[in-house]
């Protein structure tokens, strides 16, 4: 195969562009695609403080090298889940990747900051491991964005990550979910602005371009994630997809340009019901907010929060 | 022919490549870390349908370069597939 832009051998080939490309243009590529979404849903303001949400993997240290590869300061923020080797290594690759380019690397620990890890609080709460997982994500890294001062949040979910969460918000009707669901979530009171920079990339394109910028990424599956609903819908779109290239694409892109309005009514009403937590003043429809319920049936009582910066 | 038998009938696996090893494509897999071997010379299309996997789930990289689906792998390559999934909702 050759390179769609210049004819020189190709190394990737994706399928629904029907396209090639070589290490260099596609590295171009990715950083265009990058430039497009955050143009297009006006996702950063010149001069924001952004703080990106870093795993150790391929999604969130591609859009880390991305934002700085076009020009847009950004620090990381790496938050502790206390799932054995699993965190400890995801946590070097995100320190090293932070320290070997100069940039600024938060870090929050659930268990030494909050008393608890994943592990813990899923056997705990019998609630899923990856319930506890994202929803401490949420709180904290929202949390520590407004600690700190940051205007936005930027999460490496990818054009895959998103299609899958939109079917299965789509099979269980979940139009809270639906109405929410898209590439820039506004700041509000108690929240900062949500942006997610990859939504035209694939997750094949992400490794791809941490292969090819020589990023080290924490390649293993997380042991607490596996046969997990997200995967199943993940592999059930890829072979849709391997039928019928651009099928993701097309659905995503298609409710956010044709169904996503419908359904943020939705989520406005959600939002308007919202409160304080009496315990953290988070944003909440309850009284006490979902992070805050977690932690205390995870621990016997409260640690106290203090953040680590390196890099 | 299931997949189980046909594999048996034309991958040996084993460890990394030894003196011993016979020829063939020596293949990396993840999740959980492997080795096998496969007879060459084949494209890269054909080893993924060959093991099964789904070409938008994976990388595939020989030695430190990535290759398009229609690269042709020779019995002295050693190539990786690496998986892309990953299972976080955020």
């Amino acid at each position: 195969m050759k390179c769609r832009r210049c004819k020189a051998p190709a190394v990737i080939d994706i399928r629904r562009h029907n396209a090639a490309f070589c290490g260099d243009c596609f590295l171009h590529h990715c950083r265009e695609q990058v430039r497009r979404a955050i143009d297009e849903h006006t996702m950063l303001a010149p001069g924001e403080k952004v703080l990106v949400a870093v795993s150790g993997g391929k999604d969130s240290l591609a859009l880390w090298d991305l934002l700085h590869a076009l020009d847009i300061p950004a620090d990381g923020l790496y938050l502790g889940l206390g799932i054995g080797d699993y965190s400890d290594e995801s946590g070097r690759y995100a320190r090293e990747f932070a320290v070997t380019r100069g940039l600024t690397l938060h870090e929050v620990d659930l268990r030494a900051d909050f008393g608890y890890d994943v592990p813990g609080a899923a056997a705990a709460t019998r609630r899923a491991p990856c319930g506890a997982c994202g929803l401490s994500k949420r709180h904290l890294f929202n949390q520590v964005a407004l600690e700190r001062g940051y205007d936005v949040v930027a999460t490496g979910h990818n054009l895959d990550d998103e299609a899958a969460v939109l079917l299965g918000n789509v099979l269980h009707w979940e139009v809270g979910y639906l109405g929410r669901q898209y590439p820039v979530l506004p700041a509000g009171s108690g929240f900062a602005r949500k942006v997610k920079p990859l939504v035209k990339l694939g997750e094949r394109e992400m490794a791809a371009y941490c292969v090819l910028r020589g990023i080290d990424y924490q390649v293993e599956e997380c042991p607490m994630a596996e046969g997990n609903r997200h995967l199943g819908l993940k592999e059930t779109l890829n072979e849709l997809e391997t039928r019928s290239p651009g099928t993701k694409a097309a659905f995503l892109n298609g409710f956010w340009s044709r169904g996503h309005d419908a359904f943020a009514p939705a989520a406005d009403e959600e939002r308007d019901d919202l409160r304080p937590c009496v315990e953290c003043g988070s944003p909440t429809t309850a009284e006490r907010c979902a992070f805050c319920t977690l932690r205390s049936r995870a621990t016997a009582g409260d640690a106290p929060v203090e953040l680590r910066t390196s890099g | 022919m299931v997949r189980a038998e046909r594999f048996a009938a034309e991958i040996v696996v084993g460890p990394a490549r030894s003196a011993e090893s016979g020829p063939g494509v020596n293949v990396v897999l993840r999740n959980p870390r492997r080795e096998i071997q496969v007879s060459g010379p084949m494209t890269v299309g054909a080893l993924l349908a060959h093991l099964d996997l789904v070409p938008e789930s994976v990388l595939v990289i020989r030695g430190d370069t990535l290759v398009t689906h229609d690269a042709r792998l020779t019995d002295d390559d050693d190539v990786e597939i690496r998986p892309v999934i990953s299972g976080g909702a955020g």
